[in-house]
């Protein structure tokens, strides 16, 4: 099994692993932030708490979710690396540097990232950790349901009307925005699907995306702190 | 007195190099394991000569000055490349390509080389298809051709307008997998400064490796040249800035005989000189005459205003343009030879009708080529032909997709549009017909010494047709040299390799080091740079599109005066074990100051004019050249004396197969 | 025009180099080496040594020239190597900072001069068709598409300067092998050995310490003769079906 080694350590094999790792990372976007909206459903948090109490019992989602955290451990370290080695690549800086040529956030992925992951590190300690690891929950019971769900929901809105934790989001999210901007179709071009027709198309949806998704996401908060 | 022996095969002319490849003698391959070839410069030549030798065994060392072997000015050829495959159905075949080059070349040719590049051409095109050289193709799928000047025929293969790039990284890719399979070694920034002769057989070089600076020693059987052409003498022409006689001329100064070396090239379409500062000029390639028409105003008053900005060249009307080679040569027209279209842009300056301030321009048009192309492309798409708008616009696309590049490099430099305003242009040096005498094995007089391509004199008697260069550089690299190399390398099977420790080569390396440091310890108070313009221009002046005896007399004697000075105020800077440019730059200069004196020598014994070599006194009453084929139908090959006159040798031409006669296009 | 020019000079790899000024006179019709030119011979008749830069046929195909200009490789125009830059772009009074490639892969020679032999070992690596002198059918027996032999030769006008590694932020050479895998493996000819090809080029290129690739096509809109990132592209494909598909 040599030629995996060799095909995954090599510039280019480090290179798709942070393209398939990025590109599950945005479908898994997709679904959160869909999960997510039930937030804003106006019915004081049943459907998301009943949601979440599916999220982090169910079975299959647990095993993926294992494969998530992996696939985001992965796309981190391995995207700290490469940055590394590529700054390493030129070891005399130039005296005048040129920012015309290309973009900020593809200059800045890794910044870009760092910064998503921080803002990860506060979301999930909130939100996640205290769900499945700590009774601090209060316990509901829903009319129709034959068991009692954690009151997620209660944690979020305490959360979101706490200004800097409202902050810690936007920024988080913004960062995430132009880490999309670049990555989304970057993740494209390193997988060789690069054509003269469809690319353009891509570039688009990837802009898009990159801007719907945080503005998604970014509606809960601002929800939550300036609405409810 | 050296006995010139061009060892031409026997036989019917078709028959001489089948005949000959049947019966040189081989070197068997275990044999060929044991045989070491330094091959010298990286071009065309070079670089297919190093890969080819390779691959048949030998083992070689390449060497060029450049820090690739993919940067040779060969790269600069944007036209095409010659080949009799008659794909075209127009008549085309080996004979005719053959002829076609003897009269271009204004017979002063070898016939039996010539028609031997002409029988190879057609396995170059072969050859660099197969190594993935992206040639032009028709909608089927086929190879495309054009015209160049000087021929009936459409036998001109192109890559763009960057043909030569295309055939030299092709050679560049055969190399590299030499390389690569430990066939060739490399030798980059290396800069060959002396041949070592042992035994009156060449049999390695001293050169300097140019990053350290340190003088480096090489051994092996034989020693080939691809070094190119020494049209930088002129200081001002279309070779790149570090082109230079240096190797050829080395090999002069160990006894190799320069022949024609009167015989330059002058191209007829470069962008004209505007400055004094100016370091190069710039070829727009001969195949825009295609469809470019060149023309001066009929009326002087017309030319004043165009020189003070008064007009543009688009306000003077069709009855007042003079299209002199249309006019002057209806046959041919715009496709005359270089030669002949050079000198004619001259004599229409010389008459004041020049179209820039220095008075030293004509245009180049291709208003009536979009006009036509728009025009079929109109028809084609069913437009409306009739719109002249919409017919500039369809023919501005057809131009650019020919001659995208060209157009581009245009306006960069000048600033204008060219598919607006017409191009100005002027000839310039180009290309050098002359070079080291070499036999029909590619050998010079030193045994063992082999110069190819632009190097030698063999192929193009005294004017080159266009797209020819590519191929006889390619010619000789794939196809010649390989096969003729045996002949000298099969009687060396059983000699071991040389050691670089012998006296030949410490003498050899204490000269160089001896030239290179009195250059650098006469610190006097002149760069290299101003000698080189000064004597580039001497040049141009008593030694450049037209000459007479008068001026190459008065010429030689300032050119000597030049060099005088030189050895007593150039200041070179620097050390000498350092990356130096300026001392390569010095003793490079250094040779062309000989060499621009055997130049005059060669034109002012040459009694006639005959292609790229001009001489007033020697002409028709309309101006044409006038031969002297009874008396200067011969090669002049000059041995060179440091101190006393050159000597001149003489290889007669022996026309067998092609009626001499006066070369028309009208 | 007044010129000020600061100018990184190095006396060899060994050394350590820093900035200098220098002022200098030029016209608007000068190209940008002209301009050099004119500064070297200021400073070799005040016996200082010239600045050393790299340059051959000045009509920009060699590919010789390099240097940044301005934290610019090859300058501020689109599509134009150094040694076609004209002075017209620049005006009276003008500050312009002058510094070689950086890479490690391209290491400092003199001034502005580097060494850009890892370019030529990753073409020794498989940047070839392996057809020996001798052996090739007749031209027309390859019928090629027009517009494949267009693209090929769109990859093909590389012309191997490393502009795309002096402007890439991590020193990648991507562009550059790929433009070279591409050409070759678009055309029938290349095709046969394209999965080793690309296999051997990749190997060396990553040997030689060139930066990962990371899409920023810094290379695309610096490269003087437009090559497109789409041939990046067009080799990560060949690159994986090679690794994944081959029996080795």
């Amino acid at each position: 099994m040599s030629w995996v080694s060799n095909f995954l350590t090599s510039s280019l094999g480090k290179k798709l692993i942070m393209s398939l790792t990025g590109l599950f990372l945005i479908i898994f976007l997709a679904v959160h932030l869909a999960g997510n909206l039930q937030l804003l459903a106006g019915d004081d948090g049943e459907a998301f708490n009943v949601y979440a109490h599916f999220m982090t019992t169910n079975g299959l989602i647990t095993f993926l979710s294992y494969g998530l955290y992996f696939f985001i451990l992965l796309h981190i370290v391995q995207g700290i690396l490469i940055s590394l080695s590529n700054r390493g690549a030129r070891k005399v800086k130039y005296a005048v540097s040129n920012r015309k040529s290309n973009s900020f956030a593809s200059r800045q992925m890794m910044l870009l990232g760092l910064l998503v992951f921080f803002f990860l590190a506060v979301h999930m300690g909130d939100f996640w950790y205290k769900m499945k690891f700590t009774d601090e929950l209060s316990m509901v019971t829903y009319s129709g349901y034959d068991y009692a769900v954690k009151d997620l929901y209660a944690r979020v809105d305490a959360a979101f009307n706490e200004w800097w934790i409202v902050a810690i989001y936007m920024l988080g999210l913004l960062a995430l925005a132009f880490h999309l901007w670049h990555g989304f179709q970057s993740a494209f071009q390193t997988l060789g699907l690069n054509h003269k027709k469809y690319t353009p198309l891509i570039d688009n949806l990837g802009k898009i995306y990159s801007v719907l998704i945080p503005i998604g996401f970014a509606i809960i908060p601002l929800y939550f702190f300036f609405v409810k | 007195m050296i006995q010139l022996d061009a060892k031409i095969p026997k036989g019917p002319l078709a028959d001489k190099w089948t005949r000959y490849k049947s019966s040189v003698d081989l070197v068997a391959p275990n044999n060929k394991r044991k045989l070491e070839i330094i091959v010298v410069g990286t071009g065309l030549a070079g670089a297919s000569a190093a890969a080819s030798l390779a691959e048949l065994g030998y083992k070689v060392k390449a060497f060029t000055f450049h820090d690739s072997p993919r940067r040779a000015h060969s790269i600069a050829a944007q036209g095409g490349i010659n080949a009799a495959k008659n794909y075209q159905n127009d008549g085309d075949s080996v004979y005719r390509l053959f002829y076609d080059t003897v009269k271009g070349g204004d017979y002063r040719s070898r016939e039996s080389n010539v028609h031997r590049l002409a029988e190879v051409s057609v396995n170059i095109i072969d050859q660099c298809v197969a190594q993935g050289v992206p040639f032009a193709r028709e909608y089927g799928g086929t190879l495309a051709n054009r015209s160049f000047g000087g021929v009936q025929v459409s036998r001109t293969f192109y890559a763009r307008g960057q043909t030569g790039q295309q055939l030299l990284i092709g050679a560049y890719q055969a190399l590299s997998r030499q390389v690569s399979l430990g066939n060739v070694e490399m030798y980059n920034r290396h800069e060959m400064l002396d041949v070592v002769k042992v035994d009156g057989k060449a049999r390695g070089i001293i050169a300097r490796n140019l990053v350290s600076g340190k003088l480096e020693r090489f051994a092996a059987h034989c020693v080939v040249l691809g070094t190119g052409g020494y049209g930088n003498v002129y200081y001002l022409s279309t070779n790149a800035m570090n082109c230079n006689v240096s190797a050829a001329w080395r090999a002069v100064k160990r006894g190799a005989l320069m022949a024609n070396p009167c015989f330059c090239q002058i191209h007829p379409t470069c962008i004209p000189v505007s400055g004094t500062y100016q370091s190069k000029l710039t070829l727009m390639s001969e195949s825009l005459r295609n469809d470019g028409r060149v023309w001066v105003p009929k009326k002087m008053e017309d030319v004043e205003s165009i020189r003070q900005g008064k007009k543009k060249p688009t306000d003077i009307a069709e009855q007042d343009r003079d299209y002199y080679l249309e006019r002057k040569y209806p046959a041919f027209g715009n496709l005359v030879p270089r030669d002949v279209a050079s000198r004619a842009a001259k004599e229409v300056c010389d008459e004041g009708r020049g179209v820039n301030k220095t008075g030293l321009a004509v245009y180049l048009d291709f208003k009536d080529a979009i006009m036509r192309y728009g025009k079929a492309e109109a028809h084609a798409n069913g437009m409306d032909y009739n719109d002249s708008v919409l017919v500039r616009k369809l023919g501005t696309k057809v131009v650019e997709a020919k001659y995208g590049n060209l157009f581009e490099i245009y306006e960069k430099i000048t600033g204008d549009n060219p598919y607006v305003t017409p191009m100005r242009i002027y000839p310039a040096i180009h290309y050098t017909m002359g070079g080291l005498w070499v036999d029909y094995n590619l050998e010079t007089t030193i045994p063992g010494l082999f110069a190819i391509g632009e190097a030698n004199f063999s192929d193009h008697g005294a004017n080159r047709l266009g797209a020819s260069a590519l191929m006889q550089g390619l010619a000789d690299g794939y196809f010649v040299l390989p096969y003729t190399i045996g002949h000298f390398l099969s009687k060396d099977i059983r000699t071991p390799s040389f050691s670089t420790d012998l006296e030949e080569f410490r003498t050899a390396e204490d000269e160089v080091r001896n030239r290179l440091s009195s250059l650098l310890n006469i610190k006097g108070d002149r760069s290299v740079e101003s000698f080189h313009r000064e004597l580039g221009l001497l040049l141009w002046d008593y030694c450049g599109m037209s000459r007479n005896a008068e001026g190459l007399k008065k010429g030689r004697q300032l050119l000597k005066n030049l060099k005088e000075e030189y050895y007593k105020n150039v200041f070179v800077p620097g050390e000498m074990e350092e990356f130096n440019p300026e001392l390569e730059k010095a003793a490079r200069v250094a040779d062309f100051f000989e060499l621009g004196e055997l130049m005059m020598v060669d034109a002012l014994h040459r009694n006639e004019s005959c292609g790229g070599h001009f001489r007033e006194e020697y002409q028709t009453e309309e101006g044409e050249a006038l031969r002297d084929d009874e008396n200067y139908a011969y090669v002049s090959a000059w041995e060179w004396r440091d101190e006393e006159e050159p000597i001149e040798h003489k290889e007669p031409l022996v026309f067998e197969n092609v009626e001499l006669k006066t070369r028309s296009y009208k | 025009m007044k010129l000020k020019l600061k100018i990184w000079r190095q006396k060899n790899s060994d050394t350590k180099g820093g900035f200098h000024n220098y002022t200098v006179e030029a016209t608007p019709e000068m190209s940008f080496l002209e301009m050099l030119d004119v500064l070297n011979q200021q400073l070799i008749e005040d016996k200082e040594e010239p600045v050393a830069f790299e340059h051959d046929c000045r009509e920009g195909i060699c590919g010789t020239c390099s240097m940044v200009i301005n934290g610019q490789p090859h300058g501020p125009m689109a599509l134009t190597t150094t040694c076609q830059l004209h002075m017209r772009h620049y005006k009276d009074g003008d500050t312009i900072v002058i510094e070689p490639f950086r890479a490690n892969a391209f290491p400092v020679i003199k001034d502005l001069v580097v060494d850009r032999e890892s370019f030529d070992r990753i073409i020794q690596a498989g940047g070839f068709v392996s057809v020996s002198t001798g052996q090739a059918p007749d031209g027309n027996s390859i019928l090629i598409e027009q517009d494949v032999a267009r693209e090929a030769f769109d990859a093909a006008s590389c012309i191997g300067c490393g502009a795309c590694v002096a402007a890439c932020p991590n020193a990648s050479a991507m562009l550059f092998t790929s433009a070279k895998a591409t050409h070759l493996g678009y055309l029938p000819q290349g095709k046969v050995e394209q999965a080793k090809r690309v296999r051997r080029m990749v190997a060396q290129m990553d040997k030689e310490g060139f930066g990962n690739c990371s899409n920023t096509y810094a290379c695309e809109a610096e490269c003087p003769k437009g090559i497109s990132v789409e041939y990046i592209a067009k080799m990560n494909r060949d690159y994986f079906s090679a690794m994944v598909g081959s029996e080795d």
